[in-house]
């Protein structure tokens, strides 16, 4: 049974592939070369002759580090789960003290009991600090930054790594909340231990006396140090404050440098072509207006908002039109709705290509279940009757892609009075 | 005199209020042969003087100045002067609270500076006429305030009609106020008063979202 297991037999380390409960018999005589069922009988021993027996296997089970193993086949996750199989355990417990108890197999319950209750408490606080959780975190970390490189190269972008970056955090933050609530049910436990041992010693009002002088000890200290303790404190803030205060500043220069100022001496370099200044204005404005609102920067936005603003932009700069974009409502992007935005944008490229040079307006409605996007120029317009063949922008790329999706695009024009582009599309029931 | 149009008003004067001196030299190149510019001004106190010595009839305004920008202008201008110009607020701005907030302190339209300079001769004609003026993206930043349920109890300041909302879509879509009468089959002067009614919801109305902005600025409206 030992010879399986890895690690040197120099060290002690609980045994979980050998053992039946934690591993601690068999690690134990791994360690010291005996057969693994007599280290066994002697823990079922001392445990019939008055509970001996479960304190030593429960303070091997916390002391003693783990082995390397394989990972057990059955992981305890926290939940539910969890829950019932540690009351179960506690109450099987508590069933065999009363027991021994009965039989008379007994010290005292002035040791027991506390000594029942310090070990539930401390195995709760010490697994919460050391041991599993942490590993589990790192575990669940690491696969997320696997999987996040792996959603930008199949393409589907930034929308598909953000939900995942979202779930992290809720993840993270019940697992804070396991991590407290268990720590503060173990730490009642060890309380009550103290208060449960006073009691049956009879030194409980000696105790609160104690506790008493204690607190007012505390209190005179706080009182004669809290002023110096409330400057120190002060000190550090606006220390931290000024040191955030210039970071911001320096963060603030480098983005002015990479962008505005690279922009105005790209300018002065072509001042003699008016068009080409006025795209390169035209794109810094709509970066640096995106950073000032706090919008993520062009190429990766995972809104419909913001991704609409990307296309305008791309489309303004190729054709050299302007196109104003006006969002009203927000939401995430799905597929559904990406394809929203490629429609809008082929619709925006008709519009600066056919437009006739006029400005593009570009308006976007996101409420309930619907969005609507419009795509407006004023130029010569057309005969919607006699959409030539060849513009296959129109037909397969705005009207075929939003039939595929679900929702539908019109098209309105009449020859001298623009063209609009209307694209819908419900929310799937 | 038979004809229905309202009496043609003389051209309004004009003055012009920004920070950027490049700025005004080319507002007043685009205006001078359309309008009567009766001056430009760098700041607060620079155009509380103007306001004062020149009474112009509208006011070109930059929403954002040093001091307080154009919020500051006009809950001043009518202390220096018994009869306050009409004000165009002309921004860069994409801030929906700054714009919203120079609305709120009284002026009667927002256009973004993209605007040509033909539209922008237009807009202050019909700003003089007491006429309100939005831009698409105006209409787009009323759209989202008054979005979502207004609050309790209701008044009817705190909502958009159907109607108005119509209006406001198309403003936001592109569509001139003549090419919406058409649309919906009304009469411009009625497209006319349906954006003055929002206006005016818009300087009263007590929606949460419309006086957190205006306490932002530090407006107490």
């Amino acid at each position: 049974m030992t010879t399986a297991s890895a690690g040197s037999a120099g060290e002690l380390r609980r045994d979980r592939d050998a053992g039946w409960i934690g591993g601690v018999a068999a690690g134990v005589a791994r360690r010291f070369g005996v057969d693994v069922t007599l280290v066994r009988l002697a823990f079922v021993v001392a445990a019939a002759a008055g509970g001996a027996g479960f304190a030593a296997y429960a303070l091997g089970w916390l002391l003693i580090p783990a082995g390397d193993s394989r990972p057990s086949r059955v992981r305890i996750r926290t939940g539910r789960a969890a829950v019932e199989v540690a009351l179960g355990t506690g109450l099987l417990l508590v069933a065999v003290l009363l027991t021994l108890r009965e039989l008379g197999l007994w010290f005292s319950d002035a040791i027991v009991w506390p000594l029942f209750l310090i070990a539930a408490g401390g195995a709760l606080i010490w697994r919460q600090s050391m041991g599993e959780p942490a590993d589990t975190v790192g575990r669940e970390r690491s696969a997320s930054a696997a999987a996040v490189p792996g959603a930008v190269r199949a393409e589907a972008g930034p929308s598909v790594a953000a939900p995942g970056r979202a779930e992290l955090a809720v993840a993270e933050g019940r697992r804070a909340a396991v991590a407290i609530s268990r720590t503060g049910i173990g730490i009642a436990l060890v309380i009550a231990a103290g208060v449960v041992f006073l009691q049956a010693t009879g030194a409980l009002g000696a105790a609160r006396d104690v506790l008493l002088a204690l607190i007012a000890a505390v209190v005179v200290l706080a009182v004669i140090f809290a002023p110096w303790i409330v400057r120190l404190l002060r000190s550090l803030t606006e220390e931290r404050a000024e040191r955030i205060r210039s970071q911001e500043r320096a963060e603030l220069a480098a983005h002015l440098h990479d962008s505005v100022l690279q922009t105005l001496a790209m300018v002065q370099r072509r001042a003699g072509e008016p068009t080409e200044v006025a795209a390169l204005a035209r794109r810094q404005e709509r970066e640096l207006r995106a950073w000032l609102s706090g919008r993520p920067a062009p190429g990766q936005s995972a809104r419909l908002a913001g991704a609409l603003e990307i296309a305008a932009a791309e489309v303004e700069e190729r054709h050299g039109v302007p196109v104003e974009v006006v969002v009203v409502g927000d939401r995430e992007l799905d597929t559904r709705h990406e394809a929203v935005v490629a429609a809008a944008r082929e619709a925006m490229t008709n519009a600066a290509k056919f437009g006739g040079g006029s400005p593009v307006d570009v308006y976007a409605e996101s409420a309930d279940s619907r969005t609507q996007v419009f795509v407006r120029d004023r130029g010569p317009g057309f005969d919607t009757g006699s959409i030539p063949p060849d513009r296959r922008g129109v037909r397969e790329s705005i009207v075929g892609r939003m039939k595929r999706y679900g929702g539908r695009a019109r098209v309105t024009s009449a020859p001298g009075s623009g063209t609009e582009v209307e694209i819908v599309l419900e929310e799937e029931q | 005199m038979t004809s229905p149009e309202p009496p043609h008003r003389p051209d309004p004067r004009v003055l012009i209020v920004d920070d950027h001196q490049l700025f005004r030299a080319g507002v007043r190149a685009e205006l001078e042969p359309l309008l009567e510019i009766t001056g430009e001004a760098s700041g607060v106190d620079d155009a509380l003087d103007a306001i004062e010595e020149q009474s112009p009839d509208v006011v070109l305004l930059d929403v954002h100045m040093p001091d307080g920008g154009g919020v500051e202008v006009i809950r001043q201008a009518a202390a220096v002067t018994e009869t306050p110009p009409c004000f165009l607020a002309l921004s860069v701005s994409d801030a929906a609270e700054d714009v919203i907030a120079v609305i709120r302190a009284g002026a009667r339209g927002y256009v973004t500076k993209s605007i040509s300079g033909d539209e922008l001769a237009d807009a202050v004609r019909r700003v003089h006429e007491g006429d309100a003026v939005f831009s698409p993206r105006l209409a787009g930043f009323v759209l989202d305030a008054f979005a979502g349920p207004a609050p309790q109890p209701e008044s009817e300041l705190d909502a958009l009609t159907a109607r108005e909302r119509e209006v406001l879509q198309h403003i936001a879509r592109g569509y001139m106020y003549k090419e919406i009468a058409l649309r919906l089959d009304i009469s411009p002067k009625t497209v006319e008063a349906h954006v003055s009614s929002v206006l005016r919801k818009l300087q009263l109305s007590s929606r949460h979202e419309l006086s957190r902005w205006a306490a932002e600025r530090g407006l107490d409206l």
